[in-house]
């Protein structure tokens, strides 16, 4: 493995303080380390007039498993003159747009200089199929969630207030799907929607089951910090993208109230709100449809124990993909395109709908303005994390555009009043009114360091401190002379100029250059043995489920590189 | 001593019943008994370990008898025919693992080839059917906990999937059928009286090649509208009584075959199939799926959507960018065009199941046959290559019909020290890549 010194870039790392100071970042071994640990023989890169971060880290997207899969096959007009032809020596083919295949996905979250990515939603019962994709996708290390949300174990568990009961089989789960948080969709909603009904609020019971989201939601976050996991629950919450919905957003959120976190691993939250932008509208219809991003963000400003994403809407045609079954269906009854639905026994539901962001219709220019609000009301960059939700509100690589847009007022008031009812919008959103641009240390901080330090990963991401891992972006882009035309800021976060994972160059100006062993995180809670727990589950497996409890679990070859977290709850 | 091993998957029908138990021989080279599997199934393993499998490789000589060859110069034959070949097919994985798909993917990849599935002269026609409307699916075990209509349109599980009915959708009692068959109704639509026509409340035996009539009628029903006194050979009062049990449903599924796909209509039947199944998602739960027939035959369908974005008819042949057209890049219509020139048929048996103009274009060829036994295309072959048998001899992770993974067992080692179809995939692509550097 080869030795690098990244010298005179413009260096922002928000873990250890350095915010565009001049400096050099080495490499060696594939971890970083201090230039004095480099021999004479290192390769030289000239970062200078450039900006340097560490690697990506992207805590939510939907980029491996059944349903991102559903959305691939569902779609061929999805990759119709939209792949780019294949250029590279080491590369394979790169086929799709929304719903890219695995291995442009691993190649185009490369060249943006990412080098971790949070798969947002792993049905259990299919989860060898999300390692085999996950497997399957170069470069990138990666880790899933298993969705528990709606898990008819959890469901009973939690009825009776069994947290210990809920919390072993909560492990045993983690364990049998090697998964890295517990995800929640929709809670209990899903589980209605396996009678087509949904919960729209969070004192809905569900049916049958006779216990509300709240008490699921506060059942989890209790589950969690008992685990001490390193992630907090990742929640997306009930009734997704309703007219209205904030309200439901708050009293959610109010939810974790009172909790602190329990972890070793440095999170600060005990809930993690997923794609906020679809959980902050005002009004009771799609007419007087409006933002209400600085009502939910002035709470999440308060609330030291909360984080969250944006789930920014980038006006593209994309697939939308999501656990929320019912939201699926109720999409599907605006747009009328094809619809692909798979529920899941004893577990969760999936839906694919695909969805035109059109630039001209106002209610999506609205979801773009409040997506841009929710990251520039935001007092802590550390707690507010840059996605699109991929590929729901827009697909991956438009993140760099969202950085510009974040960046450059010019740029999204050019956009803003190109609309073809830039009044109406501007009258239902505050986006105009804002001036902020954002600096690239809290760029650092909303695509690095806050996501290690919430996922808990802050020991290996986000950071380019010695001992980190050896993964590190160099933009083609000078802090101290910014462009004058916005467009460069996008061009040069979508094609770093070097992109070093594990300490190799994998990327330069956009080219694959190696694909070196990525790793699968996830984490083996071990807790204290449970009869019950285990009695339970061989039941439910022996009466209900259509699969052998033997083969269940996943298997190792599934997952070549694997990175356990241990955490052993018993000691 | 005899093993006893559970929990093993059966590589027979699309069902992939997961609940074997196979006892082998002490040596672990014989399956002695097999439990729970249904007689195909049970054949199936009881086969591998038969005296006079197929163990080395066979190259056809001049005289048209086959030579015993090295397993190294076959994957060397093999890689020269795929590097020479202008517009290669590698077609079949109708019984091979996902391990064996995705090597093969790779290897068709670097040939430039033609990639296609079974689904080609199978359930094709739902993948279209798919692109255009959708697909509103559950898993089985949904079916099983929920389901209190179930609809067999054009299929014949008793038959065909033998172990459907009792694991998944009649007879299984779940977490919200604890009646098992009785809280359940049972329609079947089937111009035939098959077996699975017998055990059901309601049979409708449609005319024959009249099935979107027929499913016209009850989305007209379902809305409220009138229609004639006869549709498709069914009565009117039937077709009310039928799409009022199915509109009062708490939970519903159809479960259609090849009886949709391949008469008249094709595509068009499971697309109205599916606009069916969204209009009772109006009024109450419906879901729909196709019944596959091969255990992993749904694979390459998600192996080939994650690699390449298409589930078949895979036209790599341009090399920088894949399409998919089916009619212009399916195997059989390549085929008849004489557009192959070279064959590589893996999992299947393309010389029972293809038309004979189409066996004879590609015969011109040379025409490479990897499987573990025996059949029509191994008998015409220039080159045979056997392989292991995929849930006997080696495990891996299959897609059952409703995409669900099941990480199958080996019960048995290979027999006389033969390769895995990844293992061989893999040696030829290694074999391509080093032509490669010698060019
Ligand atoms: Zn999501």
């Amino acid at each position: 493995m080869g030795e690098y010194l990244i010298k005179n870039g413009f260096v922002f790392d928000p873990v250890q303080g350095i915010n565009g100071d001049k400096s050099d970042v080495a490499l060696k071994d594939g971890k970083i380390v201090e230039t004095t640990a480099l021999s004479s023989g290192a390769t030289v890169i000239d970062a200078s007039g450039m900006t340097v971060m560490a690697g990506g880290v992207d805590i939510h997207s939907h980029v491996a498993g059944a349903k991102v899969d559903v959305g691939r096959l569902l779609r061929p007009e999805d990759k119709l003159f939209k792949s780019p032809k294949k250029t590279g020596k080491v590369s394979r083919v790169e086929m799709g747009y929304s719903v890219p295949t695995t291995f442009k996905t691993g190649y185009d979250y490369t060249r943006m200089g990412y080098s971790f990515v949070m798969e947002a939603a792993m049905p259990p019962l299919e989860a060898p199929h999300t390692h085999e994709e996950m497997r399957d996708t170069p470069i990138i290390d990666m880790a899933a969630m298993p969705v528990y949300g709606n898990n008819w174990f959890m469901l009973e568990y939690l009825k009776n207030g069994e947290i210990e009961n809920n919390a072993a089989y909560s492990a045993w789960l983690m364990t049998a799907t090697k998964g890295f948080a517990i995800k929640v969709v929709n809670p209990g909603g899903t589980e209605a929607w396996g009678w087509g009904l949904n919960c729209t609020t969070i004192h809905d019971p569900v049916p049958y089951f006779d216990i509300t989201p709240a008490e699921i939601i506060k059942g989890l976050i209790e589950t969690n910090e008992y685990l001490r996991l390193p992630h907090s629950i990742h929640l997306h919450p009930n009734n997704l993208g309703n007219p209205g919905n904030y309200e439901t957003t708050l009293e959610t959120l109010r939810l974790a109230e009172g909790y602190s976190p329990k972890s070793d691993f440095g999170r600060e939250q005990v809930l993690h709100n997923t794609h906020l932008q679809f959980h902050s509208y005002g009004g009771d219809s799609w007419g007087n449809f409006e933002s209400k991003a600085k009502e939910v963000m002035d709470y999440v400003n308060q609330q030291k124990n909360l984080t969250i994403d944006l789930g920014c809407v980038t006006l593209d045609e994309t697939t939308t993909m999501t656990a929320d079954g019912p939201f699926e269906h109720h999409l599907n009854g605006l747009n009328h395109l094809k619809w692909a639905n798979t529920d899941v026994e004893l577990e969760t539901a999936a839906g694919v709908v695909p969805y035109v962001y059109g630039k001209n219709v106002k209610v999506c220019d609205i979801q773009w303005a409040i997506g841009l609000e929710i990251a520039l009301f935001a007092k802590d960059m550390m707690r507010t994390f840059l996605t699109t939700d991929h590929p729901n509100a827009g697909p991956f690589f438009r993140y760099p555009r969202i950085i510009k847009w974040l960046m450059s007022k010019q740029s999204r008031d050019e956009l803003l009043h190109s609309f073809k009812w830039a009044d109406r919008v501007i009258a239902a959103t505050n986006l105009e009114s804002i001036d902020r641009e954002m600096t690239f240390n809290e760029i650092a901080q909303m695509t690095r360091a806050g996501p290690a330090k919430a996922l808990g990963i802050a020991h290996m991401y986000g950071s380019l401190k010695p001992g980190m891992n050896g993964n590190v972006a160099v933009y083609n882009i000078n802090p101290e002379h910014m462009p004058a035309d916005p467009d460069e800021i996008e061009k040069a976060f979508l094609r770093a100029a070097y992109v070093f994972k594990d300490g190799v160059m994998v990327s330069r100006d956009g080219e694959i250059l190696a694909t070196p062993p990525k790793l699968a995180l996830w984490v083996n809670a071990k807790v204290p043995e449970n009869a019950q727990v285990r009695r339970d589950i061989y039941e439910k497996f022996r009466k209900y489920y259509s699969v052998n409890l033997e083969n269940y679990p996943v298997r190792d070859e599934l997952a070549p590189n694997q990175r356990v977290i241990e955490l052993d709850i018993t000691a | 001593m005899a093993k006893v091993i559970t929990g093993v998957g059966c590589p027979y029908c699309g069902a992939s019943c997961d609940d074997i138990e196979v006892t082998v021989s002490d040596d672990g080279t014989k399956v002695l008994e097999v439990k729970n599997a249904c007689a195909i199934g049970n054949q199936v393993f009881h086969h591998a370990s038969t005296p006079g499998r197929i163990t080395s490789p066979r190259l056809r000589q001049p005289d048209g008898t086959y030579k015993e060859i090295s397993y190294e110069e076959a994957i060397d034959r093999a890689a020269r025919i795929l590097v020479n070949a202008k517009k290669p097919l590698i077609y079949g994985f109708g019984s091979t693992n996902c391990e064996g798909m995705s090597a093969a993917g790779r290897v068709a990849e670097k040939a430039g080839a033609v990639l296609d599935n079974c689904a080609s002269i199978c359930h094709g026609s739902s993948f279209l059917a798919i692109f255009d409307n959708g697909y509103p699916s559950c898993t089985l075990g949904e079916v099983k906990n929920r389901a209190d209509v179930i609809v067999y349109w054009a299929s014949n599980p008793a038959h065909a999937h033998p172990r459907h009915m009792s694991r998944y959708s009649i007879f299984p009692r779940g977490f919200f059928t604890g009646k098992g068959h009785m809280g359940r109704k049972i329609i079947c639509i089937d111009p035939r009286v098959t077996d699975t026509a017998r055990v059901a409340d309601i049979h409708l035996q449609v005319q024959q090649g009249h099935d979107y009539e027929l499913f016209n009628a009850f989305r007209t029903v379902l809305h409220g509208g009138d229609i004639p006194d006869m549709v498709a050979g069914i009565p009117k009062e039937k077709i009310l009584e039928a799409a009022g049990i199915m509109k009062k449903a708490r939970f519903g599924t159809v479960f259609y075959g090849m009886g949709l796909c391949h008469s008249d209509g094709r595509n068009h039947n499971v697309d109205i199939a599916i606009s069916m199944t969204r209009d009772l998602n109006e009024f109450t739960k419906w879901t729909i799926m196709a019944m596959r027939g091969h255990y992993n035959i749904a694979g390459p369908g998600v192996v080939w959507s994650w690699q390449f974005g298409f589930p078949y008819c895979i036209d790599m042949t341009k090399r920088d960018l894949v399409h998919m057209n089916p009619g212009e890049t399916s195997s059989v219509d390549l085929a008849m065009r004489d557009e192959v020139d070279a064959f590589v048929n893996i999992g299947t048996d393309a010389g029972a199941h293809f038309p004979i103009p189409a066996v004879q274009h590609l015969k011109k060829h040379p025409w490479i046959t990897i499987d573990p036994n025996i059949c029509m295309a191994s008998e015409i072959s220039d080159l045979h290559i056997p392989v292991a048998v995929v849930g006997v001899e080696t495990g891996g992770v299959v897609y059952r019909m409703d995409n669900v993974p099941i990480q199958f067992k080996k019960v048995v080692e290979p027999a006389g020290g033969i390769l895995t179809d990844e293992e061989l995939f893999d040696k030829i692509y290694e074999r391509m890549c080093e032509l490669d550097q010698e060019a």
